[in-house]
C-alpha cells in the first residue's frame, strides 16, 4: 500500500489533484504559525540580557537560515532520486525548490547584517559562516542560471540535479564553520547535543518561526511544482480536459 | 533495483566523496587563513606575522577598561585565559563591548607589545535569557563559587 502511494504520487495527474486539495491547509497552518511566532517573538518573549530587544531579528534570521540549508538539502535530494529513478516529479519538486531556497539565503544574510552593524560593529566580514552562506547563496542562483539555460526541461533537470549534488558538500561546512575554524559568527544555540542555551520563553517562539517558515515551503513549493506541472504537461489529455472545463 | 539505477547511484555516491575528499584536502590546505582571528596566546607564542595587519580575538579582562582624557581611545586587555595582550584603540565601541566580553581586534602588534587597534568587533556568544535569569544565574554562581561548589 506504501508501495502504491509512492506511485500514485509520482504521477503528475495525481499530484496536481492532492496538492490542489492540500493547499488551502497549509496556508491557514502557515498563517497561524507565524501570527503566533511574531507574537511571542515580538510582544510576549522577553529582552535579552545583553542585547535588549535587538536580538528579536533572530527569530526572522534563524529559521531563515535554517530553511536555507534544509531546502538545498531537500533540492539535492529530490534532484538525485530525479537522476536515478527518472521521476518526472522529483524533477520538478527539485527545481520548484530553488528561488524560495535563494531567498531564504539572502533573507538570513541581509538580517544578519542588519544585526551585525549594531552588535558587532560591522555590515559585513569574511569570516568562514558568512562566506559559506554567501556560496550557498551562489549556488542557487548557479542553479536558477542553469535551469533557465537549457531548452530541454529534463536535460535542464539532470544538469541542475548534478550541480546541486555537488554542492551539497558547502552544508556541512556552513553548519560546523562556527566550530571548525575561528569565526566571527557565535557557536550554535539549539542545533547541538546539549540543551540549548536559549531561555525557553525564546527557544518557543523561534520553533514557532521555524514551523511557519516550513509550512510556508511546502506552501510556495507546491505553488510553483503544480505551475511546472501544467506546463510539462500541457500536450497530455489531462491537462487540456482541466483547461477546458475551466 | 535494475543495474542501470544502481550504477547511477553508486556514480552519485562516488561525486560526492570524490568533491567531499577534494574540498577536505583544500580546506586544510588553507586551515590557517580560514582563521578569522588569532588568539593571545599564539600571537605572544609568535604564530602571528609581525608588523602586519591582523586579527586577534579573546575577552576582555575585567577591570582592564582605561579611558584616555580625550575621551575616545580606550585601552583595555584580552586574555584567552593563557596570555593576555593591551590593545589600544581611538573610536566608537559596538554596544556588545564590555568587560568579559569576546571582541575582536583587527590592527598591528607594536615593539612595545602594545597592540594598536583600527577597528574593535564585539563577538557574541551563543547564549540569550532574559535579564532576571542572568541575574539569577550569577548570584547562584557567586553563591557557588563561596562555597567551593562552583560548577
Amino acid at each position: 500500500m506504501f508501495n502504491n502511494f509512492f506511485h500514485k504520487m509520482a504521477s503528475p495527474k495525481y499530484f496536481y489533484r492532492i496538492s490542489g486539495q492540500l493547499l488551502p491547509w497549509l496556508a491557514v497552518a502557515f498563517v497561524l504559525a507565524a501570527v503566533a511566532g511574531l507574537y511571542y517573538g515580538l510582544v510576549v518573549a522577553p529582552p535579552d540580557y545583553q542585547q535588549g530587544d535587538s536580538y528579536r531579528i533572530m527569530f526572522v534570521h534563524v529559521p531563515a537560515a535554517w530553511m536555507s540549508l534544509f531546502i538545498y538539502i531537500v533540492m539535492a535530494g529530490a534532484g538525485a532520486i530525479g537522476l536515478v529513478w527518472r521521476i518526472k516529479l522529483a524533477e520538478v519538486v527539485s527545481i520548484s525548490s530553488a528561488t524560495v531556497g535563494a531567498s531564504f539565503t539572502f533573507l538570513a544574510l541581509v538580517t544578519g547584517s542588519i544585526w551585525g552593524k549594531p552588535m558587532w560593529g560591522t555590515w559585513w566580514v569574511w569570516d568562514a559562516r558568512l562566506t559559506s552562506e554567501l556560496i550557498l547563496l551562489f549556488l542557487y542562483l548557479g542553479i536558477i542560471a542553469l535551469h533557465n539555460a537549457i531548452d530541454d526541461k529534463r536535460t535542464a533537470a539532470r544538469a541542475t540535479a548534478i550541480l546541486a549534488i555537488v554542492g551539497v558538500i558547502n552544508i556541512p561546512i556552513i553548519h560546523y564553520s562556527v566550530e571548525w575554524w575561528n569565526t566571527l559568527h557565535q557557536g550554535p544555540t539549539v542545533t547541538k547535543f546539549d540543551a540549548p542555551s536559549i531561555h525557553i520563553s525564546m527557544l518557543i517562539p523561534l520553533l514557532l518561526m521555524a514551523l511557519a517558515f516550513k509550512l510556508y515551503y511546502a506552501l510556495v513549493v507546491l505553488m510553483r511544482a503544480r505551475c511546472e506541472v501544467l506546463e510539462r504537461e500541457r500536450h497530455t489529455g489531462w491537462v487540456k480536459q482541466l483547461a477546458e472545463s475551466q | 533495483m535494475t543495474p542501470k539505477r544502481r550504477n547511477r547511484v553508486i556514480l552519485i555516491v562516488l561525486v560526492l566523496a570524490g568533491v567531499g575528499v577534494a574540498v577536505g584536502f583544500a580546506l586544510k590546505a588553507f586551515n590557517e587563513n580560514l582563521m578569522f582571528f588569532y588568539q593571545p596566546s599564539q600571537v605572544i607564542a609568535g604564530e602571528a606575522p609581525a608588523g602586519r595587519l591582523i586579527r586577534v580575538g579573546g575577552l576582555v579582562t575585567n577591570g582592564s577598561v582605561e579611558r584616555q582624557p580625550d575621551g575616545l581611545t580606550v585601552q583595555f586587555a584580552i586574555t584567552d585565559n593563557v596570555d593576555t595582550i593591551t590593545v589600544q584603540y581611538t573610536g566608537i565601541l559596538p554596544d556588545l563591548f564590555r568587560e568579559g566580553q569576546g571582541i575582536i581586534a583587527r590592527g598591528r602588534l607594536g615593539d612595545d607589545r602594545l597592540f594598536i587597534a583600527e577597528e574593535v568587533l564585539a563577538k557574541h556568544d551563543e547564549n540569550y535569557m532574559p535579564p532576571e535569569v542572568a541575574d539569577a544565574l550569577k548570584a547562584s554562581q557567586e553563591a557557588g563559587a563561596g562555597t567551593g561548589n562552583a560548577q
